[in-house]
């Protein structure tokens, strides 16, 4: 019998594997396009805010302009590498292609396969994430080896984002509606971060926006592991984590409201 | 199943519906769109929970032991969902690991799923490359990766050219002749009398009738049915009359059929006769109307 004598766990690591390997299998049809959307948009922003801006000011909190923007663009990397492939992969797999449901008919149930998928675009946004840094190098960012952390914070903070986009994929009955998210949420929190301009110019509540904003953490995070980590680094991880653990658990959730009548 | 209900708000898909598939048999769940199938199909994978009865598969209680169950059972859904970037081993490979086929077999799980679904010559090809025929019988490879005890077909041809239906045929009796254990869906008859050993005429989710495909002719509908052929005018007065006079009858669109025929003495009115079929017995128990 192909069977495993064992009886099934939650979180079993063969149901995992299952998904992860037919993502694998799957990123070696589209790579290409995808490896080119999510570090060419993060390296124009670099670009255009580092030359654009670059040329106004030069010093921001005591980092050259091309140095603060380019450790930035780094969480602006795993978002758009994270939360878009989760919210439209998720919807176009479960109502256009119909995989959810060979998966589930499989072996494998709902929290797996919500894990596995948000582990997979996680550890894609640990390596994209990567992507400015080595743009910025060009431009002048010194090399250091807080740098090698980078990917491990990308990897978190895109497992945050991955399972968010499952949730609103999950909750949202048309792809159309996605906009309303995009606009209203992401954009703001894309914009209110810390990536292009330092929160402590901006209003009071804003500031306290920019707090809330998991994206925020994580451009703190990567800057203070390129420049030096001080105490409040774990302040920031551990927002990263908790926003993370809740947007899976939550999305998990929701998507067995979807899929399971 | 004993007892199983599921409902979606208003509507009960499955109502009280008993089923059993023995043991190397294949079952053929026979009944209009909307007769409850799919569902029945879904509860099996505890891909739906039923609201009320039981459910056990291969001797494990759904849905707490679904998923020890789901690893011995292979499943062919109506909607194709291959993945279509891939080739058709790719598509094999991701079920190996899907139905957690060990390392060591893998290969040859691959390859024995490869020949049933007669499709070595095309191991490279990206599926959607494939004809819709191909395409199935992917669909139905994929499923046998792991040599489940129970296969799950729903609706294995629908859509599909007359051609491209006898070869699933032939796979599905090779499955079948192969020892596993086979519950397919189909609301075509022609395919329930050929594959199924018993069938299970489903309608409005429960089960009306449960018999092998020539009991089922025998008890409803007899031996002969007369069909009686004339303009509309002329077939409401025979059905009426035949009502009239107790006889079952039921219509083809074309003309009223008298069932039991063998049993009429001269007063019958003019037609011709044929043998009884189970798309006698499938109109008589399902309604003549489209709901």
């Amino acid at each position: 019998m192909a069977a495993t004598a064992d009886k099934p766990r939650r979180l079993d690591r063969a149901a995992l594997t299952g998904v992860l390997v037919r993502e694998v299998v799957n990123f070696g049809s589209y790579w290409r396009a995808s490896t080119f959307s999510s570090t060419v948009e993060p390296t124009i922003y670099l670009i255009a805010f580092g030359f654009g801006f670059g040329s106004l000011v030069s010093k921001v909190n005591g980092l050259d302009y091309v140095q603060f923007v380019g450790t930035g663009t780094v969480a602006t990397a795993v978002l758009f590498s994270s939360v878009f492939p989760a919210m439209f992969g998720t919807f176009v797999k479960y109502t256009y292609q119909r995989t959810y449901d060979a998966i589930l008919a499989a072996p494998v149930d709902t929290e797996e396969l919500v894990t596995a998928e948000a582990l997979w675009i996680a550890a894609r946004s640990g390596v994209f994430g990567c992507a400015p840094l080595l743009v910025a190098m060009v431009f002048g960012l010194d090399p250091s080896w807080g740098m090698l952390l980078v990917p491990f914070i990308a990897f978190t903070a895109g497992f945050g984002w991955a399972s968010f986009g499952i949730l609103i994929s999950a909750v949202m009955k048309s792809i159309d509606n996605f906009s309303y998210v995009t606009s209203t949420v992401i954009t703001p929190l894309f914009l209110v971060a810390g990536t292009f301009f330092p929160i402590s110019g901006l209003p009071h509540w804003a500031r306290i926006l920019a707090n809330v904003n998991p994206l925020y953490h994580c451009v703190q995070l990567v800057r203070d592991a390129v420049f030096g980590l001080v105490a409040l680094d774990l302040w920031h991880l551990g927002f990263m984590i908790a926003f993370g653990l809740l947007a899976w658990r939550l999305a998990i959730n929701r998507m067995e409201k979807k899929l399971i009548d | 199943m004993r007892g199983v209900v599921k409902r979606y708000g208003e509507v009960t898909a499955v109502n009280g519906l008993d089923l059993t598939v023995p043991d190397g048999t294949c079952v053929g769940l026979l009944g209009p769109n909307g007769a409850g199938k799919s569902t029945t199909m879904r509860l099996l994978t505890a891909q739906a929970i039923a609201d009320e009865g039981e459910l056990e598969v291969l001797g494990l209680p759904l849905p707490a032991e679904s998923k020890a169950a789901r690893a011995q059972m292979g499943v062919v859904p109506q909607l194709d969902n291959l993945d279509v970037t891939l080739t058709v081993e790719q598509n094999l490979l991701v079920f190996t690991h899907l139905y957690r086929v060990p390392r060591a077999e893998r290969r040859a799980a691959i390859e024995r799923a490869l020949e049933i679904a007669n499709l070595r010559d095309r191991r490279g090809a990206r599926a959607d490359e494939l004809s819709g025929g191909m395409r199935r019988r992917l669909l139905i490879a994929r499923a046998l990766v792991h040599q489940p005890k129970l296969v799950l077909l729903d609706e294995p041809t629908v859509g599909l050219d007359p051609q491209v239906r006898q070869e699933l045929w032939a796979l599905i009796d090779r499955l079948r002749s192969e020892g596993a254990s086979i519950l397919m869906s189909t609301h075509y008859i022609e395919e329930a009398e050929r594959l199924a050993d018993t069938v299970v005429v489903v309608s409005q989710g429960r089960a009306v009738a449960v018999g092998r495909p020539g009991d089922l002719v025998a008890e409803h509908a007899g031996r002969e049915a007369l069909e009686v052929y004339g303009p509309p005018a002329r077939l409401r007065e025979v059905e009426a009359d035949a009502q009239g006079r107790g006889w079952p009858t039921r219509r083809t669109g074309t003309s009223v059929t008298i069932l039991r025929a063998e049993d009429l003495n001269g007063d019958a009115p003019e037609g011709e006769r044929r043998p009884a079929n189970l798309e006698d017995v499938f109109v008589l128990l399902t309604g003549e109307e489209i709901a």
